[in-house]
């Protein structure tokens, strides 16, 4: 197991006006390795991945990669420093086939012509790579894909440029049993060629399946990061939940925590 | 699967192509929806079969073949425009008067100025260039819909026209290059010449990248199907220009009358030109993306604001080429110089020809193409002589099939998959 984290965030801090979405985030993510990132509905899970992503901007906290302390301002330097975050939307563009579009805005030129050949050439590489064998062509139109076929062009082109790590929003959730299994297998691979992978699910099934640690989030603040093989599905739904679970995660809740919002005695 | 599949140099398997799966991948595709230009070139073929048998004499005559080239061209050159402006879903209603203005802006240089053609048209692709700016920036960084600010234009533009014009006067050009522009013959010698040049280039280009493909190891084209392209391509170039450097005059002995039409050249140019710059660029790749899933594009660091600015400037670039052609044609502009029915024309070509009202799908061949629809219709509709009403409405209607047509593939194609 790698000891030193590829990316490590810590006390992250991030507010959207008077609203604090995140306290004090902590997260790691080592080489090798598929981390999951889970937590409820708000917990803050995305708006970490667009703080780590160069979407927003941390209010304070450290970020840092390959044991350096880096300043991502913008998904141009996160590209630069090797992270590719693969939305839940995909992004792709259905008007153009795979090449296109795992070229698209990094396209190859000879001159002011278009490099064609050694795009397909990159393209089929990589997607060997990650042993995709299943594609009729690599000219194919991304809109007459499968689900989890687009889902693979998406990911092929988050690592094609030699990325270090990849963060996935929710691969699975519009794929069913068979593509959400090819997809898995394919975030494995992932992680397996030696990438630092993030992988944000709702499934506890795909967490459970292919992820080494688990980070849950609880609103906003990291509840607990734990090895996968360490806790149990039930464990897991309650740091999530509850933000702890037996003596993991949070502390309990102290009576000083709440503001007392009951309304006044009635006059 | 009875079909071979091999390795393509990536390692990813892939099925080799045969003439017979191109077709039948060809025909998966109309089936699925991406119809392309098949209705357009259907609907040319039996157009012409039926002006042809009902009006032989004229209609397949020499010269109204020719005639159909300098009636159509600034109809074609500003639905070339517009192709770039609708892959984006856009629309530039005011397209027709932008290329009368512009037109007009050729004709004052050139008579009440006294320039020569070589100041003249360049100030008028230059006013153009300005005008495309305006709407595209009122567009891209105001987001005003296209539709409100070029329906705005079209009213302007014509206003502006009526002024330029001295409100209502009309202005005549003797420049005889400019007039040569969309009325001279080329010599029959030049006409086979250039045909046969573009024949050679097109194969060259065609056999080029087959062997730089396969040099590579990546999977080409069946050889079949290139060759039967370039027969394609050489057979109706060839008959072209047979039939047009026969002698179409009236009256030989005076004054003769043959040869491919000077502006047929140009617009090839232009088709060939505007092709490289979609296909073969980055900058065309982009204008394709941003017309497919603009947020892709934008995630992609593409400047989507600029490319929407630039598609306008070439839609108005364009408009002010065709607006040449019509000062040229009529040696002369007048108020109505890009009114009346040439947008409606212009955009009918484009969608006709197969270019998608939603963004993102579509061609410059789909302009020359569907503007030949368009042309045949008017011009074998008034030799049959059918009245300008029941042209419109017959117009109108091919359009709206048309439309259908595209949102018919587009439901189909959802149906099937490829949303």
């Amino acid at each position: 197991m790698a000891a030193t984290p590829l990316l490590e965030l810590r006390g992250i801090d991030k507010s959207f006006g008077p609203v604090q979405v995140l306290h004090d985030v902590g997260l790691d993510v080592y080489p090798g390795e598929v981390t999951a990132l889970v937590g409820d509905n708000g917990a803050g899970k995305s708006t970490l991945v667009k703080c780590i992503s160069g979407i927003y901007t941390i209010d304070s906290g450290t970020v840092t990669f390959e044991g350096k302390q880096v300043a991502v301002h913008s998904p141009r330097d996160a590209a630069a420093l090797g992270i590719e975050v693969v939305y839940q939307d995909l992004a792709l563009c259905d008007n153009l086939d795979i090449v296109q579009n795992m070229f698209l805005g990094r396209e190859k030129k000879r001159g002011i012509v278009l490099d064609e050949a050694t795009m397909e050439q990159m393209a089929g590489e990589t997607l060997a790579s990650l042993s995709v064998r299943t594609v009729k062509s690599l000219r194919q139109l991304v809109s007459s894909l499968s689900g989890g076929q687009r889902q693979t062009v998406a990911i092929a082109k988050a690592v094609l440029w030699n990325s270090k790590v990849v963060i996935l929003d929710e691969p699975t959730a519009a794929l069913g049993v068979a593509q959400t299994a090819q997809v898995l297998e394919l975030v494995r691979r992932l992680a397996d060629n030696g990438l630092g992978v993030v992988l944000i699910s709702h499934n506890m099934n795909d967490v459970f399946a292919v992820s080494d640690r688990i980070a849950a989030l609880y609103l906003g603040r990291t509840a607990a990061q734990v090895k996968s093989s360490d806790v149990t599905h039930s464990q897991v739904v309650e740091l999530i939940t509850a933000g702890r679970s037996g003596n993991l995660g949070l502390p309990p809740e102290k009576p000083a925590d709440f503001a007392d919002i009951t309304p006044g005695d009635a006059q | 699967m009875s079909t071979t599949t091999l390795e393509s140099a990536g390692g990813v398997k892939v099925v080799k192509p045969t003439v017979a799966s191109h077709v039948r991948d060809y025909w998966g595709r109309v089936r699925g929806g991406d119809l392309g230009t098949l209705p357009a070139v259907l609907g040319l073929i039996v157009l012409s079969i039926v002006f042809g048998v009902a009006r032989d004499e004229t209609f397949l005559s020499g010269r109204n073949f020719a005639n159909l080239f300098n009636q159509s061209a600034q109809v074609v050159f500003i639905a070339m425009g517009l192709v770039f402006v609708l892959l984006l879903g856009e629309i530039d209603l005011s397209a027709g008067f932008a290329s009368g203005v512009c037109g007009a802006v050729t004709a004052i240089a050139l008579t009440n100025h006294g320039y020569s053609w070589y100041v003249a048209l360049p100030a008028s692709m230059l006013a153009g260039i300005v005008i495309g700016l305006l709407l595209g920036v009122l567009v891209a960084k105001m987001g005003i819909p296209s539709f409100v600010v070029t329906l705005a234009a079209f009213l302007a533009f014509q206003g502006v026209l009526l002024k330029m014009l001295g409100e209502g006067t009309n202005i005549s050009i003797r420049d005889e290059f400019v007039v040569k522009l969309n009325n001279g013959t080329l010599s029959p010698g030049l006409s086979w010449g250039l045909a046969v040049a573009a024949i050679v280039i097109f194969a060259a280009v065609q056999l080029n990248r087959i062997r730089s493909r396969s040099k590579r190891g990546l999977i080409t084209e069946p050889i079949g199907i290139v060759g039967l392209r370039i027969a394609g391509l050489a057979a109706l170039l060839l008959i072209t220009t047979a039939i047009l450097n026969q002698e179409r005059a009236i009256n030989p002995a005076i004054n003769s009358l043959k040869g491919v039409p000077i502006v047929v050249p140009i617009i090839g140019v232009f088709l060939v030109f505007w092709t490289f710059i979609l296909g073969r660029t980055t900058y065309g790749r982009h204008v394709y993306a941003v017309g497919g899933n603009t947020e892709a594009a934008r995630r992609a660091g593409i400047p989507v604001d600029r490319i929407r600015i630039s598609v306008f400037v070439i839609g108005s670039f364009m408009a002010a080429i065709g607006g040449v052609m019509a000062v040229s044609r009529a040696t002369s502009v007048d108020p109505n110089t890009g009114g009346s029915n040439i947008l409606l024309y212009s955009v009918g070509a484009a969608v006709i020809g197969g270019t998608s009202l939603f963004g993102g799908k579509g061609k410059i061949i789909n302009a020359v193409i569907g503007g030949a629809v368009i042309a045949v219709i008017d011009n074998g509709m008034g030799l049959m002589g059918y009245q300008a009403g029941t042209k419109y409405i017959f117009t109108g209607l091919i359009l709206l099939l048309a439309a259908s047509v595209d949102a018919l593939a587009r439901r189909r194609a959802a149906a099937t998959g490829n949303k």
